[in-house]
């Protein structure tokens, strides 16, 4: 069976552009030292009323939100800082995709290794999704990461793009250390005409 | 004759130790720096595997972001981040890897520590679980942060999976003025190309205004590339760099440190080397730069207005604009000048090593902080503590009634207890003005030790130009 089988869900749509991966995740939430317990920082302070109240307009707090899996955002989602605990946070709480224009380099990558799908729409289907949401807040999608595609409930169909050894990965669920670790005679190889590293020669 | 190359492309190509039809390449890392927050998960699955550490004497590790800055010892520290410190005590001691811990005289931030130990050398790949990695770029290194699950494939086999990212050469011509640093040259070229501009691009730095920089100036605008979207900002060696280098703990010695130099030499962009995007900027018109919003994208000159988010046409952007202003409590067209401000922070990764630290105590030396204002000064490491000590710069920084303290991320980050409270403004030298990052709630923006350091003694953003120039 893929570990990434084709599945729908509703979205949560988070309008802004740029969310960084400090309003994802603030930084008190980090002095953790395993993956635990990390849904509960998830735009902490985003989702919360400045009396520490949940904000009852912020859209994941909102009831009919609850259980979706797909996140839809503005572009450059998950600048800033390289912290894991973002896509954590993220799979925690339920979501398996993030729909945006654009990511950020780190947190793509972040997301990548935790079977969080960054799907990377144009602006015209960004818009269409943006659109549909507002007439048909409970609108389901369909996300097949085998064909790339995204499914509207129009039938409305796109593909993004993703590299071949990332939906390898994640289809067949391989295990990026072991990969690396099967090169161990290369790494030795590449050692051994390499220079030495930075040493306490001068103390 | 081959074809001219870029100083990326010459560190790339040697560090690629296996390259698969259609997959990331496999990069060797010469040197894998690590600290606290990033790496206890890491560690955890090295355990899981039952791996070793394959290089420990490629990894150093230190204490930086969660640790406390009133005082050295761990009884400071709030629980959680008492524990995390010891994790990585024991994380370090298990595996083998070097630690400057809590009670090392050469712990400090590890943006800070790498350069000044000499661990930091041009031509190598350096990565560190931190964004800010891209600081070391400065001696002509390539560097860039890495996410935990990366840490962890560093630990274990000394690699990492990149793509090959494309070049993008930041030509920065003329000479600064007067009360402009290079905190205001990134700031500059962020508020021109925006926080995603250089996505999927590494920086080069080139330029006649940046040879006349030093190795410090040269971190601050590398440490930023980040904000850029740039995974990593490069300037090619030169005599600045070798001189920086020579004599420092872990920089080579002997015929060691000849062979080496040799080798830098020749690492520098080849003439007529090609990039794939470039920008110019002119250094003698840039101006002290302060930033409005919450990215550091958001940036004008001190003298300017506050953007209109109406004047623009992409809705996108108006809205962020909005959203920001909001956040900030600032109106559209309202002067940045005159803007009362509550904290001035002088610290972090971008800004808290010696020059820095001299910088703003040229500012503040015989005056008084403003009575509203709480002054906060971090040196980036012990090391730079002792420096700025020896010169008498605490007793400035003490005596016109700044709180001068031990070495860390402090206020940048906001997970040590050094914080801003719900509303606070403030000017701080960090490289982050997203929402809630000094702090719930705090207020931020940003600029360079000159332009905060007068901010502490007005009690409100001034032009410091008046005051170097008075
Ligand atoms: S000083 Fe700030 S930006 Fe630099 S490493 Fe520490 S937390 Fe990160």
């Amino acid at each position: 069976m893929s570990s990434f089988p084709p599945f729908s869900s509703r979205i949560v749509y988070l309008p802004h552009s740029d969310i960084d991966t400090d309003q994802i995740i603030p930084a008190r939430y980090l002095k953790v030292t395993d993956k635990q317990g990390l849904g509960e920082g998830l735009f902490a302070d985003l989702r919360r009323k400045p009396d520490g109240s949940p904000d009852p307009d912020f859209p994941l707090n909102k009831p009919e939100n609850s259980g979706a899996s797909v996140l839809l955002t503005g572009e450059n989602f998950g600048c800033g800082s390289s912290r894991e605990h973002a896509p954590w946070a993220l799979k925690t709480a339920g979501f398996r995709a993030i729909i945006s224009a654009s990511f950020a380099d780190i947190f793509r990558n972040n997301a990548l290794k935790n079977s969080l799908l960054p799907v990377v729409v144009d602006a015209e289907t960004h818009a269409r999704l943006v659109n549909l949401l507002a007439l048909h807040p409970e609108a389901e999608v369909a996300v097949d990461l085998a064909s790339q595609t995204v499914r509207l409930p129009d039938g409305f169909e796109v593909r993004f793009p993703l590299d071949g050894f990332s939906k390898r990965s994640l289809l067949d669920g391989v295990d990026e250390l072991g990969y690396i670790l099967s090169f161990a005679k290369e790494i030795e190889n590449f050692e051994r005409r390499h220079e030495s590293p930075p040493g306490e020669v001068a103390a | 004759m081959n074809s001219p190359q870029t100083l990326f492309a010459k560190i790339w190509d040697e560090h690629v130790v296996v390259q698969e039809d259609g997959a990331p390449s496999l990069m060797y890392v010469d040197l894998h720096l690590v600290h606290e927050v990033t790496s206890p998960q890491a560690f955890t699955g090295l355990r899981t595997r039952g791996l070793r550490v394959r290089c420990p004497d490629r990894t150093v590790a230190t204490v930086d972001h969660s640790i406390p800055t009133i005082a050295s010892g761990l009884q400071a520290a709030d629980k959680e981040a008492a524990n995390q410190i010891r994790h990585m005590e024991e994380n370090a001691a298990a595996f083998g890897v070097k630690l400057f811990g809590l009670s090392s005289p050469q712990r400090g931030i590890v943006h800070v520590i790498g350069p000044e130990l000499g661990l930091t050398q041009p031509g190598m790949t350096i990565v560190c679980g931190d964004s800010h990695t891209s600081t070391h770029g400065a001696f002509g290194a390539l560097a860039f942060g890495i996410g935990t699950s990366e840490v962890e494939h560093v630990l274990a086999s000394q690699c990492v999976l990149q793509r090959r990212p494309k070049t993008f050469e930041v030509r920065i011509e003329g000479r600064l003025g007067p009360g402009v640093a290079a905190k205001d040259v990134i700031l500059a070229l962020l508020s021109k190309i925006g926080v995603s501009g250089g996505a999927g691009h590494v920086f080069e730095y080139t330029g006649s205004a940046v040879r006349m920089l030093s190795m410090e100036e040269r971190m601050t605008i590398c440490n930023m590339s980040i904000e850029g979207g740039a995974r990593a900002g490069m300037v090619g060696p030169d005599d600045t760099t070798i001189e920086y280098l020579n004599g420092r703990p872990y920089a080579p010695a002997g015929p060691a440190w000849d062979r080496a130099v040799d080798r830098w030499r020749r690492l520098s962009s080849d003439e007529g080397a090609g990039y794939d995007a470039s920008v110019t900027l002119d250094a003698c018109a840039l101006q002290p730069m302060i930033t409005y919003g919450t990215n550091p994208g958001m940036g004008i000159p001190v003298t300017g207005v506050v953007p209109d988010p109406d004047r623009t046409d992409d809705g996108a952007m108006k809205e962020g604009l909005k959203k920001s202003l909001a956040y900030m409590g600032l109106k559209p067209g309202q002067r940045l000048l005159g803007q009362p401000v509550d904290v001035v922070f002088i610290g972090s990764c971008t800004n808290s090593r010696l020059s820095d630290l001299r910088l703003a105590a040229g500012i503040i030396k015989h005056k008084k902080v403003a009575p509203t204002v709480r002054m906060l000064v971090v040196p980036g490491s012990q090391e730079v503590k002792r420096q700025a000590e020896a010169e008498g710069l605490d007793r400035v920084f003490i005596s016109a009634g700044a709180e001068w303290r031990e070495s860390g991320c402090s206020m940048c980050i906001a997970m040590n207890g050094d914080q801003l409270e719900p509303g606070q403004y403030a000017v701080s030298t960090s490289n982050r003005n997203f929402e809630g990052r000094q702090g719930k709630g705090g207020r931020t923006f940003l600029a360079s030790p000159l332009t905060a350091a007068a901010a502490a003694i007005a009690g409100k953003i001034v032009d410091v130009r008046e005051m170097v120039n008075s």
